[in-house]
């Protein structure tokens, strides 16, 4: 007990501590700092000229074409997830480290946003060779989860390595520890532009309370473009 | 000698507790990844150990079942779980002992508690592999 305390203020006091350089960081900006998320990743800037005149454009890291398939054997590609917010992360079904959790976890974000058409979650395996259709079919029934709403993705292994680094997230495999396989327990929040938003540890509760509430400022922020 | 016996005593204190919170001990090590710190499991995935009625109906396998593992369809509280669950090896009697008895009376369990020697008898029938 003493224990769970004790993480719970060190959280709380780096939440405080960040909470207090961002308002730092936002404090010359103009814009409503609460209200919007960072854009992760490496950016570029890019030089044009338009009317003659030099203008310099910023390239933010962005999530490549994919195309994966889930437990009903549909082929997801990033058509499937175009103008929707979406949660990402890696696991696999034989994991006995750290992925109940982070699916006990991504449950709660399937609960929260269930009836909510411009959210949706994918999950990948990082170990396709076991985890077939038939092996993610089974593993989400036993979730009792809709397909549409969170996609449980198997296909070419090499692809998903890379798309695994692409959302910033570590995946290798790795004989020498449980399971065969190392990654990060990171749930990764993309928006419709599929630029990742926002990097929360899918492991932990209260950084998934965080993800939750986060995902209404990008909801705001797509129904404002819209405007 | 005041401070000698005052010093045997914290010791073995500590001793005690610390074998106190054994079971609690393995149980994060072991047990928490898969059925959680609330002893919940995951939905129809990995079986709750929280109220299981498992735990009372198997009770003579369960010192094994910590061992080596278990394979297959297993039905607990009316659901039906099919999960590899690896077993944990280089445990010694006593740890698995410890262990069940910390399983068997927390998250709302309230079963009978297993003797040392009684669990070295059930786990007659399945020595380790090494």
């Amino acid at each position: 007990m003493s224990k769970r305390n004790s993480i719970s203020l060190k959280n709380g006091l780096a939440a405080a501590a960040l909470a207090v350089a961002a308002t730092g960081f936002y404090g010359c900006d103009n814009s409503t700092s609460q209200n919007t998320l960072p854009i992760y990743g490496e950016r570029e800037p890019v030089e044009r000229t338009v009317n003659g005149e030099t203008v310099v454009d910023t390239i933010y890291h962005q999530i490549p074409d994919f195309a994966f398939v889930d437990q009903d054997s549909q082929r997801v590609t990033q058509e499937t997830v175009a103008g929707k917010i979406y949660v990402t992360d890696f696991f696999f079904t034989t994991c006995p480290t750290i992925c109940p959790k982070m699916k006990t976890q991504m449950l709660r974000v399937y609960e929260a946003y269930k009836d909510n058409p411009n959210v949706m979650l994918l999950s990948h395996s990082i170990d396709p060779a076991h985890d077939t259709v038939a092996v993610l079919r089974d593993y989400a029934d036993r979730l009792e989860i809709e397909t549409e709403k969170w996609h449980l993705l198997t296909g070419d292994k090499d692809s998903i390595y890379d798309i695994a680094m692409k959302y910033l997230v570590p995946a290798q495999e790795d004989e020498a520890v449980e399971g065969g396989f190392t990654h990060g327990g990171h749930f990764i929040l993309v928006d419709g532009e599929r630029y990742i938003r926002g990097i929360y540890d899918g492991t932990k509760e209260e950084s998934v309370d965080k993800l939750i509430q986060d995902i209404p400022l990008l909801l705001n922020e797509k129904k404002d473009e819209k405007k | 000698m005041v401070a000698m016996g005052a010093f045997a005593l914290t010791t073995l204190t500590q001793c005690f507790t610390r074998k106190k919170d054994e079971g609690k001990r393995l149980y994060e090590q072991h047990c928490q990844s898969c059925h959680m710190e609330d002893g919940s499991g995951l939905k129809g995935l990995i079986p709750p150990l929280a109220q299981a009625d498992y735990l009372q109906t198997h009770r003579d396998e369960l010192p094994c079942i910590i061992r080596h593992g278990m394979d297959g369809s297993v039905v607990v509280n009316g659901v039906e779980y099919n999960k590899e669950m690896p077993g944990v090896e280089n445990l010694r009697e006593d740890h698995i002992t410890n262990l069940l008895n910390y399983i068997q009376t927390n998250f709302d369990n309230n079963n009978e508690r297993y003797t040392m020697q009684e669990v070295e008898k059930l786990l007659e029938e399945c020595p380790p592999h090494r």
